[in-house]
């Protein structure tokens, strides 16, 4: 009887008690049920009369590997900062699935309904080993009083590992994550945000500073995410968003200028203008 | 397999350190309490109760400077206003010990008396009572600082202006207390204490016993923190000192770190200034001035930073200085402490134990 009653108060989920510190944290889960992932509707941010996004609209289906291409200035980094609650539009809908309202929602709050982002700038924790960069990201409990007791299962290192191996960093596990080169550290990225299981990535130029050869695997790799989860790639590397071959939206002065295939796209007659016009 | 607490615990120190720990509590609980009570004063081997107050009271300064540090050093949060902690902590205690002078519990502190008031104001209710100050010891900075902590992390405030808001604090309490009206003592504040817990404040057993708490207090609190830095939230905690941004979009709230790591910092503060006060026999609101505060984060960059040793041997280090400077040349201890942090910064910005380190490796590469 004791027991089972103790197995049973083991058997409890540890954050239990934490939860009145983040408790809006739980939001409604993510429904695609009408085959949607992220859906944008008439998005404006102005920073001191700059508008940076001007009614922008942009739905990507669940599933689906989207290229996003524009010039500089074109909006590509505001729209990932609304999607991911660092900036708050000043009109507009965000919305994950059908019911997560992304302009509702802070940072932390939206990483975990199940976006995850790749910056510009590979940001990684240069003075955390590979393996704690892995083990930080990994979805989980993250509140405080979990994170004071927390250990690692067998099952989570063999997801750390698994990662690793993906990755091609296993050899350099123990090392701080500083040391790696520049495409190591983007495919370190990369990784971290597949450690957090998130159903939509959002990739700012994941494939800056790599070679062609490690172009041409992280491209291998998005196509083969694509399909379980749904990835919004910003990218100049022509032949690298010809590889994944998705469809791709132009963005140019915070709106939508042209969407679909590659080919279309190049021979748009607007596109050259704003990439060769001027 | 999971491993019990305890065990973690004991493994989040290693071998070498456990040892010199022991050994700093074999000096501070028996052989110093034997060297000061069986020896006479001519012995050369006498220590005085000069250097019992002395280290008794650096004791103390290390336990805000490694609480500083878990802060600073780890979470990258530079605080301008860690002596408003002590000091609180300080303040809380020397209420009891104000309450112990008289013969009758009732009698009202004498500061009160003067300003004639004819019974204790409500705050000082309970105050006869060790427990009620222990508790408030650690409550009260724990308290302020949640409050505190909550707004400017909430609002996101970094760097350079938290710091500033640190110090305004600390000095807008300092004003406070400085005033009669406010109940504490006004600029005098706390002092001529005869009693803790019914011993004799100033006989040698109950100094000795004061000197071992502090010990002992000083190594807990190195186990805890060797603890908290190892486990996750102590890895989060430097993630967020790296990349914030980063952090948050993998999904922790860096407003509860934060927050939890700068309540958990005042309270380490609010202990050593209860352990404070009854060794020096003093708690006023020259505590809280800005440049006190200033000087806890000096022993932290002497000693270096993001380390647990270092702070403790910066706090070693700049107050043994100190005592020092001030007998032998009093004009001229703030220029050296000026000195010495422009140095530090420039030269040794990982502190001594970063200049110790160095000099391992070299002479490790030449070997």
């Amino acid at each position: 009887m004791n027991a089972a009653i103790s197995h049973s108060l083991e058997g409890r989920p540890e954050g239990s008690h934490g939860a009145e510190q983040m408790g809006h944290l739980v939001t409604g889960g993510l429904d695609l049920s009408h085959g949607v992932a992220l859906y944008l509707e008439d998005i404006t941010v102005s920073f001191d009369g700059f508008r940076a996004l001007n009614q922008l609209n942009l739905t990507i289906d669940a599933g689906e590997l989207r290229c996003i291409i524009g010039p500089n200035g074109a909006g590509k980094t505001t729209m990932m900062d609304v999607i991911t609650g660092k900036t708050r539009p000043d009109a507009g809908k965000a919305f994950f699935g059908q019911t997560i309202d992304l302009t509702r929602l802070t940072e932390p709050e939206i990483a975990h309904a199940g976006i995850g982002r790749k910056f510009q700038k590979p940001t990684i924790f240069e003075r955390h080993t590979v393996f704690e960069n892995l083990e930080l990201a990994m979805k989980t409990d993250k509140r405080v009083w979990t994170s004071l007791f927390a250990w690692l299962s067998g099952e989570a290192r063999d997801r750390i590992a698994d990662t690793l191996r993906l990755i091609r960093l296993d050899k350099e596990a123990d090392r701080p994550a500083g040391l790696l080169s520049h495409g190591q550290k983007q495919w370190l990225e990369i990784g971290m945000l597949l450690m957090q299981e998130p159903r939509l990535l959002l990739l700012d130029e994941p494939v800056a500073g790599m070679t062609d050869d490690e172009t041409m695997r992280t491209a291998e790799l998005f196509v083969s995410l694509a399909g379980k989860h749904s990835l919004v790639v910003v990218e100049h590397d022509m032949a690298f968003v010809e590889k994944l071959g998705g469809k791709v939206t132009v963005l140019h002065e915070g709106s939508v200028l042209a969407e679909g295939d590659l080919a279309t796209v190049q021979n748009d007659q607007r596109v050259i203008e704003v990439y060769l016009g001027r | 397999m999971r491993k019990p607490l305890v065990v973690r615990i004991l493994s989040s120190l290693d071998t070498r350190a456990w040892i010199a720990m022991a050994v700093f509590l074999g000096l501070a609980l028996a052989v110093v309490p034997v060297l000061h009570l069986a020896l006479p004063e001519e012995s050369p081997f006498h220590v005085s109760t000069y250097a019992i107050t002395l280290l008794g009271k650096i004791m103390c300064y290390a336990l805000v400077a490694v609480a500083m540090d878990l802060i600073w050093g780890y979470g990258g949060i530079l605080s301008l206003g860690h002596g408003l902690f002590f000091a609180l902590g300080g303040y809380a205690f020397g209420m009891y010990l104000m309450r112990q002078i008289g013969h009758d519990a009732a009698e009202l502190p004498a500061f009160m008396v003067f300003l004639d008031w004819k019974e204790l104001p409500w705050f000082w209710l309970g105050s006869d009572s060790f427990g009620w100050a222990a508790f408030l010891v650690m409550a009260l900075p724990a308290l302020v600082a949640f409050v505190f902590g909550y707004f400017a992390f909430r609002s996101r405030i970094k760097g350079v202006y938290f710091s500033i808001i640190t110090q305004a604090l600390t000095y807008a309490a300092m004003l406070l207390f400085f005033r009669n009206e406010t109940g504490f003592g006004g600029n005098n504040g706390f002092t001529d204490f005869k009693r803790v817990l019914g011993y004799g404040i100033t006989a040698p057993e109950t100094r000795l016993v004061l000197f071992g708490l502090t010990a002992l207090a000083l190594a807990a609190t190195l186990v805890f923190a060797a603890w908290l830095v190892k486990s996750k939230f102590g890895r989060v905690l430097t993630a967020i000192r790296d990349a914030e941004s980063r952090v948050m979009f993998i999904g922790y709230n860096p407003l509860w770190y934060k927050l939890g790591i700068w309540v958990v910092s005042a309270v380490l503060c609010g202990i050593a200034g209860a352990l404070y006060v009854p060794q020096v026999g003093i708690i006023n609101p020259s505590e809280m001035s800005p440049g006190n505060s200033i000087e806890i984060a000096i022993w932290v960059a002497v000693g270096g930073r993001g380390t647990l040793i270092g702070p403790i041997i910066g706090a070693f280090v700049v107050n043994l200085a100190k005592s020092w400077f001030t007998v032998s040349f009093p004009e001229y201890w703030l220029f050296f402490l000026g000195l010495l942090f422009i140095v530090v910064t420039l030269m040794l910005p990982q502190g001594l134990v970063g200049l110790w380190k160095k000099l391992m490796n070299k002479e490790g590469a030449a070997a």
